[in-house]
């Protein structure tokens, strides 16, 4: 029996020594999409046009065409997705490295301040006190927020108002601390967004956008269970779609959990 | 309207190729006086066609009208031997035009008429799906659907985890019932129908998809492909989903499917290059609407087209006026639906452009591209 180590990593996989944390919503017309001023283009909504079901269509067979966003469902950002990323090597989901696609990730527990205010924001000296805990973010490790905010209804999830939406994220100088003292590799959400809802009136407005895609650096939004995975020590494979020059894409995130964590 | 001749102003019926008084070939249509006398009448328990016969007994008259001709007429339960009526062309179920005999002055309960009602598509105690609640004339749709006295309307809202304008009131309104719909979405209008298929009686399709711009200075064909996959598809979607349901239901008791109504622009006539890509989607949808009324009318289920101009809501705001109310569109949908229209048009403008349409259409074309 091979005994390198990947192998021994897909018998701990079947043999449940490794847990596998479905981090992805379905990808459906239900799930709200970010919602821009009626006057910008607007992201396609997700649709599943049926080509055939076992009928006069195709007799023996299923299948759909979809229409969707690059940035609907749980979805993946690119750098080249922002401004301050356009100008960066290998900034498609294309063409960025397929190594940074399996990463470590560090879990921060925000579920109490986002339950009393849903405006919340992730500070510098939130992160302080985590890894006072559970010790200093390592490089390339993704930083993911948890505020429980997947749990939600897709009223209260999506939680707009007249003055736009009101869902917790990170602030403008933890942003750019992450990035450039604590070398993330990318910073992940339950909301629609890697940003605050009210993100737009920080300073620079869109700071997740702004300082992570500025730095090479990637987004993911729109997951759930990271209830279960443990603040550190858990991998996550994100892979997105191999589209040209694409911004970003939905994808199935995934969570490596040793057992016994999480 | 009746055929009146030109050179001697006599009116006949049924239609001539010559006077009956003077033998002239100029018979244009003009409107007629509407009032006659009801001679007599007779109530057939079996009659031949066999639409009726299941619709049996059923009441024809004689109408000699004070402006000359004598119709057979249908007549409605109040029509009394030897009383004044007031005459007026209906479409029956199979969408052919035919005479309808009224009392002279109103009586009592006078639209709930069991024959009157098999010319109409009367709101009163049907149940209606109006497909857009978020937009204003969606709302003002419903509430004057409630007042015309509507069973039940269910009110589709696209997206509900998005808060609109007038939501509150919306679920407050007695008999009303707001239900997930998204147009664009095939699935979303097939599960929908699933639910309430089968006692949607009236669907008023109140999609509001309103987008200025034409071709050239436009980029790209996302706004475009919105317009069309509201205006358009959504179109389809609804008529794939409800259409099949309602043509079976056309003739089912007192609550039988009665009516379609699309709110379409008069743009769908003439491109107005202004909103060059929205009247093109609303081209698209008018002629779809000529096919479902053909597809619906074996069913005896009417398509009611209401043509209106601009809208006074937000999309048109740069557009001066006159623009026509939202509640002034309501008004016309639920007056077509009790009259028994096919087409008509909403305010100064609409009125206008079908007769300058009618008149002269490159002329038309052309103003409306300067």
């Amino acid at each position: 029996m091979d005994s390198n180590s990947l192998v021994q990593f897909a018998g701990a996989v079947a043999s449940g020594a490794v847990r596998v944390v479905d981090l992805t919503f379905t990808l459906s017309p239900d799930f709200p999409v970010i919602v821009l001023p009626p006057e910008f283009g607007q992201a396609a909504p997700v649709r599943i046009q049926r080509i055939s079901q076992y009928d006069a269509a195709g007799p023996a067979w299923y299948w759909n065409n979809l229409t969707f966003g690059e940035h609907t469902g749980t979805h993946f950002d690119a750098p080249i997705h922002w401004f301050t990323g356009k100008d960066l090597p290998n900034n498609s989901v294309d063409t960025l490295p397929v190594s940074d696609m399996i990463a470590p990730a560090c879990v921060i527990d925000c579920c109490a301040g986002a339950a009393k205010d849903p405006d919340f924001l992730l500070t510098v000296p939130h992160v302080e006190a985590w890894e006072k805990n559970h010790g200093r973010i390592p490089p390339r490790h993704w930083v993911l927020l948890r505020t429980d905010w997947s749990k939600k209804g897709w009223r209260d999830y999506a939680n707009l108002k007249d003055d736009g939406a009101h869902t917790p994220g990170p602030d403008a100088a933890v942003m750019r601390w992450l990035v450039e003292e604590r070398g993330i590799i990318g910073f992940g959400t339950e909301t629609i967004g890697t940003d605050a809802g009210q993100g737009g009136h920080l300073n620079p407005p869109y700071p997740a956008h702004h300082f992570l895609h500025g730095g090479g650096r990637y987004g993911l939004q729109c997951l759930c269970n990271l209830d279960q995975l443990p603040p550190t020590g858990a991998v996550i494979f994100a892979a997105p779609l191999k589209i040209q020059n694409g911004s970003g894409s939905p994808l199935r995130v995934l969570g490596l959990v040793p057992a016994g964590q999480g | 309207m009746l055929q009146r001749c030109g050179a001697c102003g006599t009116f006949c019926y049924p239609a001539r190729d010559a006077c009956p008084a003077c033998l002239s070939s100029d018979l244009a249509f003009a409107d007629a006086p509407r009032r006659g006398t009801l001679l007599s009448e007779t109530t057939l328990h079996v009659p031949a066609d066999v639409h009726f016969r299941e619709r049996a007994p059923w009441r024809i008259g004689l109408v000699a009208m004070d402006c000359g001709p004598r119709l057979v007429t249908h007549l409605h339960a109040d029509c009394e031997e030897g009383q004044p009526v007031v005459m007026s062309f209906q479409l029956d179920k199979s969408g052919q035009a035919v005479a309808f005999a009224h009392p002279e002055r109103e009586t009592p309960n006078m639209t709930d008429d069991r024959q009157w009602r098999e010319m109409t598509a009367d709101p009163k105690f049907r149940r209606v799906l109006v497909t857009n609640g978020r937009s204003v004339v969606g709302q003002e749709v419903v509430t004057a659907l409630k007042a015309a006295g509507a069973s039940i309307v269910f009110v589709g809202v696209a997206e509900p985890w998005k808060p609109f304008r007038g939501e509150e009131a919306l679920r407050a309104l007695e008999g009303v019932e707001i239900v997930p719909l998204d147009i664009g979405d095939e699935k979303s209008v097939a599960d929908l129908a699933a639910d309430i298929g089968g006692k949607v009686d009236i669907l008023v399709n109140t999609t509001e998809h309103v987008r200025a711009g034409g071709l050239l200075g436009r980029q790209g064909t996302s706004v475009v492909r919105d317009e069309i996959d509201q205006t358009y598809l959504g179109f389809v979607h609804l008529a794939q989903a409800f259409g099949p349901a309602m043509r079976m239901r056309g003739s089912d008791g007192v609550n039988s499917a009665a009516a379609w109504v699309n709110i379409l622009s008069v743009y769908a006539l003439a491109n107005w290059p202004v909103f060059g890509a929205y009247s093109a989607s609303q081209a698209a949808a008018l002629s779809l609407s000529h096919c479902l009324r053909a597809e619906l009318r074996p069913g005896g289920v009417k398509v009611v087209n209401v043509f209106t101009g601009p809208l006074d809501i937000e999309w048109f705001q740069t557009v001066p006026p006159p623009k026509v109310a939202p509640r002034a569109v309501a008004g016309a949908i639920v007056s077509a639906l009790k009259r028994g229209l096919e087409d008509v048009f909403v305010g100064d403008v609409a009125e206008e452009f079908r007769q300058r349409l009618a008149a002269n259409p490159k002329a038309v074309e052309r103003e409306l591209g300067t």
